[in-house]
């Protein structure tokens, strides 16, 4: 058996709202250790690529691929993580309980949980209600949800939103640990990110 | 095995957050109660009539406090982004919507279970019929989340489904209604059930094998 390379593949991609095109013929291929950075304004369509490549949205032509298979046939959903707009938290249940949720859906990863409540500056709020958390910390709280489960591809629509300086420098670091692991990443950002530019594809919709 | 460990913890997720919220939790069963204790105050003394519509009575304010329940089912995990997430699990979505309607069930249609006795004396139901109106509400309120679940999982996207989720589930309830109705009935006179209850029986199973694949595909199409 050959191992095949890890790559997350769009084929000529399509997207049409509302009769409008937002992008068509879109072609990348993202290999292991990079990140996909998608650009462009208000509405042309980056949330719904990555709406796409989560599989809740169909494609209106064009394929995605995971390791050369489509995505719906291949072990794509136990390789992924995605946060989106909604952050995917229950107000009333604790950060624990949160990600134990998250855990048991999927599979262990690198970090336990305490260690990554460590890592996005959240210890010793482990029993705190998600709902008396700021939104930075949120967003953080998601966040630590791609540490514990395993996965190689992190989807992020808007990552950055609602987080101070040092929440992003934070996320950055992870993101470039992440890439360091052989993970890879698509992510929309308003803000630059400080990424070494050979890890960086770039597309820019419009 | 892991997937056993993800039915179990969405279970156990939603068991909690229904009781952290029990003030809405508690609304279906305290419309039940209310409905059924109107009926007596309604009719005034009139034993046999009572007794005579009992069945009937019990049965509509269980369908209808199910139907009160079920917009919950969904709505906040939706609105959260926790749906998106039980999606993307490399579970079976299907499984982890059934845990999703196991949850409901234990707290929207065991409770109804436990104070249908009461009411059922309350409103002069003969005895020897009460272990078969428990029987009916044990196999046919489950038949109820797990065929409203896919009702709410197809207008869990729109803002104002609700109307949309009663013209939907509504008719589909209504097998459910006649053969309980019938089969407390038949009891109450002191006639064999066995039929009825092995009608609501294969309802029952069946619903669980087939209800949560189009809840689950209905699902994916809402988050779209």
């Amino acid at each position: 058996m050959t191992i095949k390379p890890v790559t997350l593949t769009g084929e000529r991609l399509s997207c049409i709202r509302d009769d409008r095109v937002l992008f068509k013929e879109l072609n990348f291929t993202l290999p292991e250790g990079q990140v996909l950075l998608l650009e462009g304004k208000n509405g042309s369509g980056k949330t719904s690529l990555l709406r796409i490549l989560c599989g809740f949205r169909e494609a209106d032509a064009g394929r995605v691929l995971w390791c050369g298979e489509e995505i719906d046939d291949s072990r794509y959903y136990a390789d992924m993580a995605y946060v989106g707009h909604l952050d995917g938290i229950k107000k009333e249940l604790t950060v624990l309980e949160n990600l134990n949720v998250s855990l048991a859906l999927g599979r262990p990863g690198r970090y336990s949980i305490f260690d990554a409540l460590e890592k996005v500056h959240l210890a010793g709020y482990d029993d705190v209600p998600a709902q008396s958390l700021s939104a930075g910390q949120k967003r953080r709280l998601s966040l630590a949800r791609l540490l514990i489960t395993h996965n190689q591809l992190w989807i992020l629509d808007e990552p950055f939103t609602s987080l101070d300086k040092a929440g992003i420098a934070l996320i950055e670091s992870l993101m470039r640990e992440h890439c360091a692991a052989g993970g890879m990443i698509v992510l929309t950002s308003h803000h630059d990110i400080d990424l070494h530019d050979a890890l960086v594809q770039r597309i820019y919709l419009s | 095995m892991t997937l056993t460990r993800a039915f179990l913890a969405i279970i156990r997720r939603d068991l909690v957050l229904a009781f952290r919220r029990r003030a809405e939790m508690i609304n279906p069963l305290l419309f039940f109660i209310l409905v059924i204790t109107l009926f007596p105050l309604g009719i005034g003394a009139q034993p046999n009539l009572l007794q005579a519509i009992a069945p009937g009575v019990i049965w509509v304010a269980a369908l209808l406090a199910a139907m009160l329940s079920l917009d919950g089912m969904f709505r906040s995990d939706f609105d959260d982004g926790s749906l998106e997430q039980m999606l993307l699990s490399p579970h079976p979505a299907s499984l982890l919507v059934l845990a999703k309607v196991i949850a409901h069930w234990l707290v929207t249609g065991l409770p109804l279970l436990l104070v249908a006795p009461l009411l059922a004396v309350f409103l002069g139901l003969p005895s020897h019929a009460l272990g078969v109106l428990l029987l009916t509400l044990l196999l046919g309120t489950p038949v109820l989340s797990l065929i409203g679940a896919i009702g709410v999982a197809l207008t869990v996207g729109l803002r104002r489904g609700g109307m949309i989720l009663s013209l939907l589930v509504l008719p589909l309830y209504v097998p459910v209604l006649i053969f309980a109705g019938n089969a407390v009935q038949m009891a109450a006179s002191g006639l064999p059930v066995d039929a009825q209850i092995s009608i609501l029986t294969s309802m029952l199973l069946l619903a669980l094998v087939l209800a949560p694949w189009p809840t689950a595909a209905a699902l994916k199409m809402s988050i779209h």
